[in-house]
């Protein structure tokens, strides 16, 4: 395979994960949302073995191994598990003005590109174009979070984000070092146990895991 | 002979058009009914539903005013002429030299333009709330469908159909996201401009779904076929412009007149796969409600902005 | 040595409380494991003070004047913090609040978050700094939610979803960190360590590390609770059980504030300006405004002391961020006595609490005639909060009041607004609470003695006569933040 052919590969599939991130941006049902983010983790694991092959940098095969057990096959499990005990698997969220949360995301994407430009300049790597697509995920994560109102919801925008933060590490310094992402995963899984507790709580004590419901702690005037 | 052949070949491309675009709906109808376990009427059905109609005679509304007995004729010749911009069998077109990708754009939207005012001329209700439809659908596919045009324009450095076709055919193959969302974009355009579900059912009469259907109501004999016609034509143009812009291996190049054939026999293959694709399209979706239509294009607006931002910011 | 028995008894700790952590004798396991980290962590920094920075464990950790001040901070608070802790979750136990998992969990998670910021202080490497802070969000946030109150949901699940979220941010900055240090270094997990980092920081790409400073800044400011970025914070503290919110407020928003220095010190050796300096400054500001005026009109104790540390971390950020001799030792004072106060704050104030089964200020009455430990350990606590002398709060926001003057004269007048009102804000609302009659619903209550003693007699110590090796102490830790 040869650099350009990888280097356009790598470009395709950032381009996949840029439109799973916009995917889950405007997903109503919570299980299209579970496919969608197991296929950004997919897309995300074959870019990282296919810069690990061609940069020659055999430590991201652990990586994108790591990536595609926990983000594929172990946290959607988790959640399709989830979804499942607490009956939710039917349940669409309302999502306000998707046109508009659609604009943000591009103005987002257009950010991300012009803030990672002195990185583009410097850096030498052949996944240096996908930087900015890295941190545009990452931002629209941070985007759905804000917009959207159901538990299950934020949590699956939460770990798109992570796979954003993953992905900015393979494309801007070809991976970080070994000890760091197998923590960043433990993390990760750590969190995926927690938010698991919470959804039963947060179940229990509202009736429903619309997040909405959770304004009793405001400043009282 | 070499500087009349052009010529000579988008005469024969606006044949093609006025004569393939009815064959190439009745294969989609076609299939459409293979895929429903229904019995079909053939490949050659839209030739007789035009024939009758162009035997008929033409009725009309009393408050009817020039507009309307316009609107079929401007219809079908903005179409018509569109048919000679975009390239089907060959890139060696005298009139995709004078009009490029902006022009052919604004050719349909006069079409669409006129058969709204048609629509609202009688003053019925359907044909004034189709004609309302018909105008929020395309504020939003107009600029969609720009867009994603542009995207292709920017990868090809240029606006005109034959330049853009030979940069793709001819240049370096290189996998491109830039295109690929072009192309995911121009899909989804492509259904809401001609009409198709899950925009507007081609099909129906039925009062509170009909978009286009709406606004030629009112429309019988000569007048009916010439914008059934032309909606045929308007179906044929954008599967032609479509395989031109995005899959246009084996199209002829200029002066070579013997690749004519091979650049036939390849457009009629596309254009067959074209039709199984749009009817796996209409078969597996529903119609969806008019108020999600906007946001149906406004994704196929994201996507061609994304594919314009990833020709930035990955090629 | 010294560190891995240091880590490894918090961790062990953690592991066995996780199996007996509803016993009768797991309080008394979660004290001698927090004593044992204390007793490590003196000798570990007496190790420092003779024979200065050393690296450790094949590079993996490093420890300077800096980390190992806030090493035997933190082991002291927690230890403190679990004697405190033993009446108070024996009494919420009996009242029903929390189950035998949840006591398991409570003494679990405690160590476990010890671990962590024990880890967090200790590595020399800035990826794994970041995921012990991850992991100490992860370790406190159900021990918010452990009432399981649908407020407490609320508060552990905002506290999760933002400081997940704000430590993202610091994860991008740690990646452009590493791609600015692999420039000069080259690849390898030799690239994110401090003792490297520090050594090449004037070569360090500098628009890259203006861009990953901004993330950083954004990613650990939420932990320390700067404003805007604060929201979570008082949530978690007021939900909580006290002991946590305790050791949330003392430690974690030292530790958090502690990876923003570290990170200013690269981002200043390589740009030259005051840039870095600059942004904390001014986050450190608004803090302190917005912090000290939402204290007026707070109505739960606990929210308004926990709008305090926002406004104590406030000061110590701006400090940080101005920089110089002065201001930077009175910044690491102000952090150690802030520590000390607030966390014996809140130990009267969960008692108080207790005793009138209502966090709402205007039901707590009369805690003087009621119980004088709690009710003068509340007075004497919040008079060293606002910055009374002779207390060491006085001294610290004393240093960097006279560096502000010095260096930054424009913003004297909005640094003592904010501590005016705070003032004003803080002994309003207590005042009431001390003194007065006992009121009906309060009962009497057996609270422990040693913590707040010993934080207020040490927070008076420091105040009254700064002991010779803790300033010099500071002063090396002042060289290598210059």
């Amino acid at each position: 395979m040869s650099i350009s052919l990888a280097a356009q590969i790598n470009s395709i599939l950032a381009a996949l994960i840029l439109l799973t991130a916009f995917g889950l941006l405007v997903q109503r049902r919570i299980y299209g949302l579970l496919h969608l983010f197991a296929w950004q983790g997919l897309f995300l694991s074959i870019s990282t073995a296919v810069v690990g092959f061609v940069a020659e940098k055999h430590h991201l095969y652990i990586s994108s191994l790591i990536t595609l057990v926990l983000k594929v096959i172990v946290l959607p499990y988790i959640l399709h598990v989830l979804i499942m005990r607490l009956k939710i698997h039917r349940e669409i969220e309302t999502v306000v003005n998707v046109p508009i949360t659609m604009l943000i995301g591009i103005a987002l994407v257009i950010f991300s590109y012009s803030l990672t430009s002195p990185i583009r300049e410097l850096s030498t790597h052949v996944t240096k174009s996908t930087i900015a697509v890295a941190l545009a995920t990452v931002l629209l994560g941070l985007l759905m979070m804000i917009t959207r109102r159901h538990a299950v919801t934020q949590i699956i925008g939460f770990l798109s984000m992570e796979n954003g933060l993953f992905f900015a590490a393979t494309s801007a310094t070809y991976g970080m070092p070994l000890v760091v992402e197998l923590g960043v995963g433990l993390d990760i899984l750590i969190a995926a146990f927690i938010f698991g507790i919470f959804f039963f709580h947060i179940n229990t004590a509202f009736d429903s895991l619309d997040v909405e419901q959770m304004a009793r702690l405001k400043e009282e005037d | 002979m070499s500087e009349i052949f052009p010529y000579i070949l988008d005469g024969l491309q606006i044949v093609i058009l006025l004569f393939a675009a009815p064959v190439f709906a009745g294969w989609v109808k076609t299939l459409k009914c293979w895929f429903q376990g229904r019995t079909t009427a053939g490949v050659l059905q839209p030739y007789r539903d035009l024939t009758k109609l162009f035997h008929k005679d033409i009725v009309l509304a009393e408050n009817a005013s020039w507009v309307f007995r316009f609107t079929p004729y401007a219809v079908f010749g903005s179409v018509v002429l569109a048919g000679g911009i975009i390239p089907i069998l060959s890139v060696d077109l005298p009139l995709s030299a004078t009009a490029d990708i902006i022009a052919l754009i604004s050719l349909f939207t006069i079409a669409r333009f006129f058969t709204a005012l048609a629509g609202m001329d009688i003053g019925t209700a359907f044909g004034g709330m189709g004609a309302s439809r018909e105008k929020t659908i395309a504020s939003v596919a107009e600029p969609a469908m720009l867009m994603a045009i542009f995207t292709v324009s920017l990868v090809c450095k240029s606006t005109s159909l034959s330049q853009m076709v030979q940069v793709i055919a001819h240049g370096e193959f290189i996998l491109r996201p830039s295109l690929a969302f072009a192309l995911l974009a121009f899909a989804l355009i492509a259904l809401a401009e001609t009409g198709r579900v899950p925009v507007d059912n081609p099909a129906t009469h039925l009062e509170l779904t009909m978009i286009h259907e709406g606004m030629i109501l009112e429309y019988s004999g000569r007048h009916l076929a010439l914008i059934e016609w032309a909606g045929m034509m308007k179906l044929f143009l954008f599967a032609a412009l479509g395989i031109a812009a995005f899959f246009p291996w084996g199209i002829a190049a200029a002066n070579d007149s013997p690749a004519l054939f091979v650049a036939a026999l390849s457009l009629i293959l596309k254009l067959t796969v074209a039709g199984v694709g749009l009817v796996m399209i209409e078969t597996g979706l529903a119609k969806m409600r008019f108020f999600r239509v906007p946001e149906f294009l406004g994704s196929a607006f994201l996507f061609a902005t994304l594919g314009m931002l990833s020709y930035f910011m990955l090629e | 040595m010294t560190i891995f028995t240091l880590l490894g008894v918090s961790f062990i700790g953690a592991l066995v409380l996780a199996f007996v952590g509803d016993r009768k004798f797991a309080p008394e396991i979660n004290i001698v494991c927090s004593f044992a980290s204390f007793v490590a962590s003196i000798v570990l920094a007496l190790q420092v003070y003779q024979d200065g920075p050393f690296v450790a464990g094949g590079k993996f950790f490093f420890i300077d004047a800096f980390s190992v001040y806030l090493v035997v901070l933190t082991s002291f608070v927690s230890m403190t913090t679990t004697i405190f802790s033993k009446p108070y979750m024996r009494r919420e136990r009996d009242h029903g609040r929390v189950g035998h998992w949840g006591m398991r969990f409570y003494h679990a998670m405690f160590q476990l978050f010890i671990f962590a910021m024990l880890l967090c202080l200790l590595t020399n490497n800035v990826g794994v700094l970041w995921i012990a802070m991850e992991l100490a969000t992860l370790a406190t946030v159900l021990l918010v939610s452990l009432y399981k109150t649908p407020t407490a949901i609320e508060a552990a699940w905002k506290y999760f979803i933002l400081c997940g979220v704000g430590i993202a941010q610091a994860l991008f900055g740690t990646v452009l960190l590493y791609f600015a240090a692999e420039k000069v270094l080259g690849e390898g997990g030799d690239a994110l360590l401090w003792t490297n980092l520090s050594q090449i920081s004037g070569q360090l790409e500098p628009t890259v590390l203006k861009l990953a400073f901004v993330f950083l800044m954004v990613g650990y400011g939420t932990k320390v609770g700067l404003v805007p970025l604060h929201n979570w914070l008082p949530d978690a503290h007021a939900e909580g059980p006290t002991p946590i919110s305790a050791v949330l407020s003392g430690l974690l928003l030292n530790i958090a504030l502690y990876a923003l220095v570290r990170c200013k010190v690269l981002v200043d050796g390589s740009l030259g300006t005051h840039l870095a300096g600059n942004i904390m400054m001014g986050f450190g500001l608004l803090s302190i405004l917005v912090a000290s005026f939402s204290m007026l009109r707070q109505k739960d104790i606990k929210r308004m002391f926990s709008y305090s540390s926002i406004e104590h971390m406030g000061i110590a950020t701006f400090a940080f961020g101005l920089g110089g001799p002065i201001a930077t030792f009175g910044a690491l004072l102000h952090m150690l006595v802030h520590s000390l106060t607030k966390s014996s704050i809140f130990f009267t104030v969960g008692h108080a609490s207790q005793m009138h089964d209502t966090q709402e200020m205007s039901k707590i009455r009369g805690l003087i005639r009621g119980n004088p430990l709690v009710g003068w350990g509340l007075m004497l606590g919040v008079m060293s909060i606002v910055g009374m002398p002779p207390f060491g709060v006085f001294t610290s926001e004393f240093l960097i009041l006279t560096a502000t003057m010095k260096d930054a004269p424009l913003m004297t007048p909005f640094l003592l607004l904010g501590l005016g009102v705070a003032f004003a804000a803080l002994l309003r609302r207590v005042q009431p609470m001390v003194s007065g009659h006992i009121p009906s619903w309060q009962h009497p209550l057996k609270a422990s003695h040693v913590p707040v003693i010993l934080h207020m007699v040490l927070v008076l110590v420091i105040g009254l006569y700064m002991p010779n090796f803790l300033s010099r102490w500071f002063h090396m830790a002042v060289e290598l933040l210059k």
